[in-house]
Formats: C-alpha cells, structure tokens, sequence
C-alpha cells in the first residue's frame, strides 16, 4: 500500500471517528431518541456540503491553473445574500410566514443559475475569452450585488435584520430532510457525471496549451466543469449559506498532504479533510463556543491566514 | 477630456447641488439674507457640498497613486484591503475606544488601512507572476480575509448591521460639525502633487528608479501613507464608495497617458465631478427621499468599469 492510500486511509478514519463523536458526545439512554433524528440530517447537512464544496474548488482551481482561488469569487455568494435581503426587505418580518424553506432553496438556486448563465453567455460569446476575465466579472458584479444589499440592509428594521444576519452565515442548524435529499440527488448525479473527466483534469493542470497537444478538447471540457461547478456552489449555498474559504483551505491542505497531481486522489483527500474540518468546526461551535460564533465565520478566519501564509511561503519556495 | 469642460461641470454640479433639497431655496434668497435658509446652506449644503468634493477628489488620487505604484490599473484602495482594513479598524475602534472621540476611532482605523495596504504591497511584491487581472483578485481575497476578522468579532458583539451601515457611502448624514475631519486630506492633495514626479518615476520600477537616483521604498511608503490615510478618512467619514479609485483614474489615464502629474488635476477633477453626479442623482430619483450614494456609485461605477473592460480588451 503506497503512502497516499495509508494517508487517505488515515483521513477517512479521523473522519469516522470525528462523525462517530459528533453523534454520541453527552448522548445516554434518556435521550437518544430525541437527539439523534437531529444530529444524524446534520451530519448529513455537513457532509454533502463539505464534499460540493472541495469538489467543486479543486476542479475550480485546476481550470484556472491557481491555487489560491475559489468559486466564490464568482459572485455567487452576494448574490444570494443579495436574494435573502430582498426577501426581508420586502416582505419584512413575514418573511418566515410566506416563504418557505423550500421554495427559498429552489428560488436561490434559480437565481444564482441564471445569473451563472448570463455570465457564461456573455463570456463565451467570444472565443478564446481568458478565464482571468470571468473571475474579474464576476467580482465587479459581487460588488454591484453588495452595494445594492448593504443598502437594503441599512433601511431594515434591526428584528428583522437578524433574520438577513442568520442566512449571512452559513450554519447546520436548520437543515430540512426534503431538501437534503434533493442536494443529495442533484451532488449524487453530478458527480457521477464528471468521474469520466477526473482523469483528464490530470492532464488539464498541465495547462491549456499541453493538454491540447495531448488530445483534449480543451475549451469543451472547462466549459462543462464550469457548468457543473456553478450548480455544485448553488445547491451548497443554498442548503446552508456562504462558506468563501472552506475549498481554499482543505484543496491546499490536500495538495499539501498528498504531493500529487492525480485528482482521483486529490478529490478523495479534500472531501475527507471538508468532512473532517466542518465536523470537528460544528462541534467546536456547539460545544466551545456555546452557537456564539457561526462555524463559516470559523472556517472563513482559519482559511483566510492559511491563504495569506501560502501567500507569502511563495517567495520562498 | 477638456479641462475647461471639467471646470464647467464642476461649478454646474456644484450650484445644482446646493440647491437641491426638501428645503427649496434659491439665489433670490440669499441675496436678501434670509436668515434660516442661510442657516440651511451653512449647516448642511454647504457642508456636504465640500465633503463630496473632498472625497471625489481623494478617493480618485489615491487610485491614481496606486495605479502607478503598483504599475497595475485594476489597482485600486477598494482592490487592494485598504477599505476593508479600515473597517476592521472601526470595529475596534467602536469596541475598544468606544467612549473616545472620533478624531482617536479615525487615527486607529488609520493605523488598520495603512498595515493592510502594507500588507498587501509586501504579499504582490512575493508573488511571482504578475498577471495584470491576478493582482486585483489577491487584493480581493485579502480583502475578504480581514472581512472574515471583522465578522467575527462584529458577529459577537452584535455590530453586524451597525458596521455595515458605517460603511454604506452616504452623504445625508454629513452636517456641521460632523465631517471636518476630511479637511485633513487637503494638505494630502498637495503633498501628493509635490511628490508627483517621484511617483511616476517610481511607478517605472524598482531598478530603473534606483538607477535614476530615487529613494524608491521612501517614495512607495510615501504614496501608501498617502492613499492608507485618504481613504480612511473618507471611509470614516461618508463611507465607502465602490469603483470610485478604480474607474475614474482608469478613464482620465486612457485620455492622457501615465504622466501622474499631468494627470493629477484632471483626475481630482474628475473625481468630483462624478461623485457630485451621482449624489444629485441619489437624492433626484426618489425625491424627497434619498438613495445612498454607496448605492447609486455602486451601481453607475460596476457599469462603467464592465463597458471599461471589454472596451480596453478590444
């Protein structure tokens, strides 16, 4: 057995372990019945968001050749906070009455789909368009969407602002079972759909101009992991909210542990490690920290200072 | 780009702005005296009429520099953590110095911009390829990383609308005694334009600059103080405006090439010009009520910026 499998072997054990506490810290015989039916879709919740999430950042970072960005820089993530907020902005505190949890999901998902189609039409209406200019794009839109948001959020009344604050963050708590199952379908399908490509990414990493020359249809296949990207970033951000640097961390740790360049190991590392990283982080929230701090915050501060020190290791190496 | 243009729009603007508001007043009246609708123009047109100027002005200066000393033109104080930074800064400022004046909230936020803005130089300064699109998206990132600071502390002591409504740029709020601190960017102005020279030699690059005899990291430093410092003090004052550093040094830059001191004026004029545009807009629309200009430049900078994109690609 190589090193890598030991070492993926080992990941999947921690994770076991991590779920294995997760589900039966402070539980005895008076109230298992009452706490697992909610720790269980939980655990679920995290698992399936943690695993879109690597998955979609390492394909992300492998088309865009760079290692320090995420999907997130596509705007996706203002624009659905920009959706919540016209939400409470405008149907005020009977937004929880009128909208359900539900159709909330299926109404962001559609949104953040066709603001993906638009960007992608307009992108590749030209060919040849350099990827650096979509993300570009998609920034100046993310800041568009803010601006309109913060705006929003300065008029709305503090109560019902906690409702906007709650979705702000990405948090476990709430995760409906109808809805999990749908995520799950839809990650299940996707993925399924992209394992005959996770061979070819090997040779994509080697650049646009390489994996030409070595037989692949270049322009096709970005533009279909960016396809399947955009939805996987969707059904994640609206299951449970916006998570910007969980990819960046757990992609960079999987390089870091692994040393390679197959993806079929990379994705399996980084799935493991989402897993582990957003269990560990629920219960350090739940019990630590006493749900004072959401866990995206967490994450986003953890990844963020691993981003700058990678940043600046570059130097060196 | 004429400049007898700019000057022409500028006065234009600058009456039109006076004389907008709930409260009607016109010339007639103040040249009989009247004693409140002076009052009005002194306590709030008047003030707000000079803190947009002074911010249009700063803010596209500060975009300017740091175009040029970054030799990168999507470089800009929004694209490059001093905003965020800043942010940061107030949070502490509002949880630590809470009870001290806001002269003391504005030298930490400061202190936060200029750190960040560092921070940020030294990080593009290490990284090897420099991508002209690659260096704004680091600016971005590191933007989001102090963003994820500020909200986790922000999240705990229950600031987080508080500090988003600090940021929203907005020119409504600005009356007497409530915006003199963005005087101080004035002497900015002139430092910058007496430095004019070093910047743009500074801007051909570490070596060249050298070679020609010029203290590069003084004069660097000197240009960051200068944009950490101006951009605080708007951000601590009206509030962030998006794009504003970014777009408008770009388009004055495609119309005169990079002399930074040729550009200076232009550029300042530029700035404000455009900020006075989009205020008078904010408060037209829905009339008497007022958009906030975070808002209305949001919305008119990320139009223009696109339109600059696939312009410039062509």
């Amino acid at each position: 057995m190589s090193s890598k499998k030991k070492l993926l072997l080992l990941l999947g054990c921690l994770l076991l372990v991590s779920i294995v506490l997760y589900l039966t810290i402070s539980l005895n015989s008076r109230n298992w019945d009452f706490a697992l039916p909610r720790r269980i879709p939980k655990a679920a919740a995290i698992l399936l968001t943690g695993s879109a999430i690597a998955y979609s950042t390492l394909i992300f970072q492998t088309i865009t050749n760079n290692r320090i960005l995420t999907p997130s820089i596509l705007g996706l993530d203002s624009l659905y906070l920009l959706v919540q907020t016209s939400m409470v902005f405008v149907l005020g505190s009977r937004t929880l009455e009128v909208i359900s949890g539900t159709s909330n999901f299926l109404l962001s998902i559609l949104v953040m789909l066709v603001f993906s189609g638009v960007l992608y039409k307009l992108l590749f209406r030209k060919e040849n368009q350099n990827i650096y200019f979509l993300l570009l794009v998609g920034i100046i839109f993310s800041t568009f969407f803010q601006s309109i948001s913060s705006f929003m959020q300065m008029l709305i009344d503090p109560n019902e602002f906690s409702i906007v604050q709650n979705r702000m963050f990405a948090n476990f708590h709430n995760v409906k079972t109808d809805l999990l199952t749908i995520s799950v379908v839809i990650f299940a399908t996707l993925a399924l759909y992209t394992y005959p490509y996770i061979s070819k990414l090997d040779v994509l990493s080697l650049g646009r101009d390489h994996a030409i020359n070595l037989g692949i249809d270049y322009d096709k296949v970005v533009k279909r992991m960016l396809l399947v990207i955009v939805i996987m970033v969707s059904v994640a951000t609206a299951l449970v909210g916006p998570i910007t640097f969980l990819g960046l961390l757990v992609v960079n740790l999987a390089r870091e542990l692994l040393h390679t360049y197959r993806h079929h190991d990379l994705i399996m590392g980084s799935m493991l490690l989402s897993g582990i990283a957003l269990i560990g982080g629920q219960l350090m929230v739940e019990r630590i920290f006493n749900y004072h701090t959401p866990i995206s915050v967490m994450i986003n501060l953890v990844g963020g200072i691993y981003f700058i020190y990678l940043l600046l290791r570059e130097r060196k190496g | 780009m004429k400049r007898r243009y700019l000057i022409v729009a500028l006065i234009v603007l600058s009456f039109t702005s006076l004389f907008i508001g709930v409260k009607n007043i016109n010339i007639l009246d103040i040249i009989r005296l009247e004693d409140d609708k002076i009052q009005i123009l002194l306590i709030s047109r008047i003030p707000r009429l000079v803190s947009i100027i002074v911010a249009g002005v700063s803010m596209s200066m500060a975009g300017l520099i740091m175009q040029q000393l970054t030799r990168n033109k999507f470089v800009s104080p929004t694209t490059a953590a001093t905003v965020d930074s800043a942010r940061l800064g107030i949070l502490v400022s509002l949880l630590l110095f809470s009870s001290f004046s806001s002269f003391t909230k504005m030298v930490v936020s400061f202190m936060f911009a200029l750190a960040g803005t560092f921070l940020f130089i030294k990080i593009i300064k290490s990284v090897r390829f420099k991508d002209k699109i690659f260096i704004p998206l680091v600016g971005i990132m590191l933007g989001n990383i102090i963003d994820s600071i500020t909200t986790f502390f922000a999240y705990r002591y229950e600031l987080v609308q508080n500090i988003s409504s600090w940021l929203l740029g907005d020119f409504s709020m600005v009356i007497r005694g409530r915006y003199e601190l963005l005087y101080l960017s004035v002497p900015l102005v002139f430092i910058t334009y007496l430095y004019a020279n070093q910047f743009t030699v500074a801007g051909m690059g570490e070596d060249f600059s050298s070679n020609l005899g010029l203290n590069y990291n003084k004069v660097v430093n000197i240009g960051l103080i200068i944009v950490a410092l101006s951009a605080s003090l708007v951000v601590i004052t009206v509030g962030r405006m998006p794009f504003l550093g970014l777009i408008i040094p770009n388009i004055v830059t495609i119309y005169q090439g990079d002399n930074l001191k040729k550009n200076l004026l232009p550029t300042a004029m530029f700035g404000a010009v455009f900020l006075l545009f989009c205020d008078i807009l904010g408060r037209v629309i829905i009339y008497p009520y007022e958009i906030s200009i975070g808002l209305t430049v949001g919305v008119i900078g990320s139009a223009l910026f696109l339109y600059l994109l696939f312009w410039r690609d062509q």
